[in-house]
């Protein structure tokens, strides 16, 4: 049988972000453009891939968090390169300068991040993931453990009391005005798109739920993650993406694959919980820690440790790899 | 017979809603019938034989990535976007100001569909039939190892599917994960909102862990498909 066929409207991608040796756009103490640009199709999906560092450096790949974009490594990726890496990141299907997708799911992330890799090495190289990034590299390395030398967590570790910041994931309450609003949002989301601002609105929302981070960095965020035209800028996300959502998957399923992973693990949990972090406290980590695992909390932060703590986590994560 | 089929928009999906027959002639009040497709299959090109009795229109919904709707890039399917299939469809067979509602009738995979949209649209949906069919049992209460499937594994394998059923959709949705508790929370949901005794009918024989729990659930029965559909016209 021959499907229709989907108009492409929703498709308008605008220029993608630059590079660092291109001109223009926002400045942020430290922070540090991607050197190279290049895509990867993964079945059809064209994803956004960014690298910083010397192309014959080691490799190793990033992953960032829901809602986050590679950019959002500009400050931490960096110090990684001084250290003598090639870092690989990308943007996740419907982020960023990735095409946004028809759907989205945890697996086909996985894939996404699968095709990635391959395009990287067919060595073991290590991987390091924030958020749900940590969740999802810690899923790819369940499945393909001869690909991953180490694996860095950092604050993507979901447990019972993880709050739901990845859609269609993480359950909430499962109340009836939730799968109700969910389903209107499916309903009406063909025609949405994102709602224009100037940079420092945009950024002020973003702030909303990262009260933690610095306004500055925030509106930097803005000239990599946004795009402008008349009427004001838009992030590039996805508008059919929403925060929180359900499934069928327990957020703890996550953390059950930690204590199988035979390759060295470290993971890193900011202490103070916050609106867009898991909730996870020590105990829930620490009761799952493999023989291979390095545990290091850190006082005094939230869920954004490489970019509160960027030269504290990048120490961490190099002395790890060292 | 050519079935008229209407074409819908679920976000960036195209949906092919078939109309398999119209209502009898002289039908007091629309009481439209949705047929919910398995794993793998379209929509019939005719009713099946014992919804011939049901005294309102029959349709049949293709879902994404079967039939005649359209096929996504990349895979990403969920039990959950198909529930927002069916509730695209619904928001069709049910205009603006009109509080008829309709039944569903699905197979395998769409019999999991079924009682989804029946706990999270109790308003809209007057009772479920659940049937036999392929992916009934999906991935099971639990998860399995991690496995990553690239269904294009070569560079000379040009571009994503074009033809349905998509491979992605065979993979991702014989394999999610379906807890038990999870299938009852919408039963449990069906039946205090739907206003129904009996909001749910399971006549499938075959029991996966998730049915199983749903068939123990109070309100839900068991029956057959002629018997079911005798109730929820009535």
């Amino acid at each position: 049988m021959t499907p229709s066929t989907a108009t492409d409207t929703h498709r308008y991608r605008p220029a993608r972000a630059r590079l660092r040796d291109e001109p223009g756009g926002s400045t942020y103490p430290g922070a540090r453009r991607p050197d190279r640009f290049r895509t990867v199709d993964s079945d059809g999906l064209a994803l956004a891939v960014w690298e910083w560092g010397e192309p014959d450096a080691p490799p190793l790949m990033l992953a960032h968090g829901g809602f986050d974009f590679a950019g959002t490594y500009d400050r931490f990726a960096p110090l990684l390169v001084d250290a003598g890496w090639r870092v690989v990141s990308w943007d996740q299907r419907g982020h960023g300068d990735s095409e946004h997708a028809d759907l989205y799911s945890w697996e086909a992330d996985r894939r996404d991040a699968m095709a990635v890799l391959d395009s990287i090495s067919q060595d073991p190289i290590p991987l390091v993931g924030h958020s749900k990034g940590g969740a999802l590299l810690l899923a790819l390395a369940d499945a393909v453990p001869h690909r991953v030398s180490h694996l860095v967590n950092l604050d993507g570790l979901p447990s019972s009391r993880s709050w739901p910041d990845v859609p269609e994931h993480n359950r909430t309450q499962m109340r009836r005005s939730e799968l109700a609003e969910w389903l209107d949002h499916r309903r009406a989301a063909a025609t949405k798109v994102r709602r224009p601002g100037t940079a420092a609105e945009l950024a002020e929302r973003r702030g909303r739920m990262n009260p933690r981070l610095d306004p500055a960095w925030l509106e930097y965020l803005v000239g990599i993650g946004a795009y402008e035209q008349p009427d004001g800028w838009r992030w590039k996300i996805d508008a059919s993406m929403r925060m929180g959502g359900f499934g069928p998957w327990r957020p703890q399923w996550s953390m059950d694959l930690l204590p199988s992973m035979g390759m060295p693990v470290l993971c890193v949990l900011g202490l103070d919980i916050e609106l867009m972090g898991w909730g996870t406290l020590p105990e829930d980590v620490l009761a799952k820690l493999p023989p291979t695992g390095t545990f290091v909390p850190l006082e005094g932060v939230g869920h954004f440790v490489h970019i509160e703590q960027p030269d504290l986590v990048a120490g961490h994560v190099l002395e790890f790899l060292s | 017979m050519t079935t008229p089929t209407v074409t819908l928009r679920h976000v960036h999906t195209t949906l092919a809603l078939h109309q398999l027959s119209p209502a009898p002639a002289g039908a007091a009040a629309r009481r439209p019938l949705l047929l919910l497709h398995g794993l793998g299959e379209q929509t019939p090109a005719q009713p099946l034989e014992l919804t011939a009795t049901w005294p309102g229109e029959v349709w049949g919904l293709d879902f994404t990535g079967h039939g005649q709707s359209s096929v996504p890039r990349g895979g990403g399917y969920t039990a959950e976007t198909l529930m927002a299939d069916v509730d695209v469809a619904l928001s069709y067979l049910i205009p603006a100001g009109d509080d008829h509602r309709v039944c569903v009738v699905g197979r395998g995979l769409g019999g999991y569909v079924a009682l989804l949209i029946s706990g999270a649209r109790p308003e809209l949906v007057s009772g479920v039939v659940i049937l036999d069919g392929p992916g009934l049992a999906g991935g099971g209460p639990a998860p399995h190892s991690t496995s990553v499937t690239r269904t294009r594994l070569s560079a000379s394998d040009s571009g994503p599917a074009t033809s349905t059923p998509d491979p992605y959709a065979l993979l991702e949705l014989s394999r999610d994960v379906r807890p038990g508790d999870y299938a009852v929370t919408y039963a449990r949901q069906a039946v205090e909102f739907s206003g129904l005794d009996h909001p749910i009918t399971v006549a499938a024989r075959s029991r996966p862990p998730w049915l199983e729990e749903v068939v123990d659930t109070p309100g839900v029965v068991e029956g057959t498909l002629e018997a079911a559909l005798r109730a929820y016209s009535s």
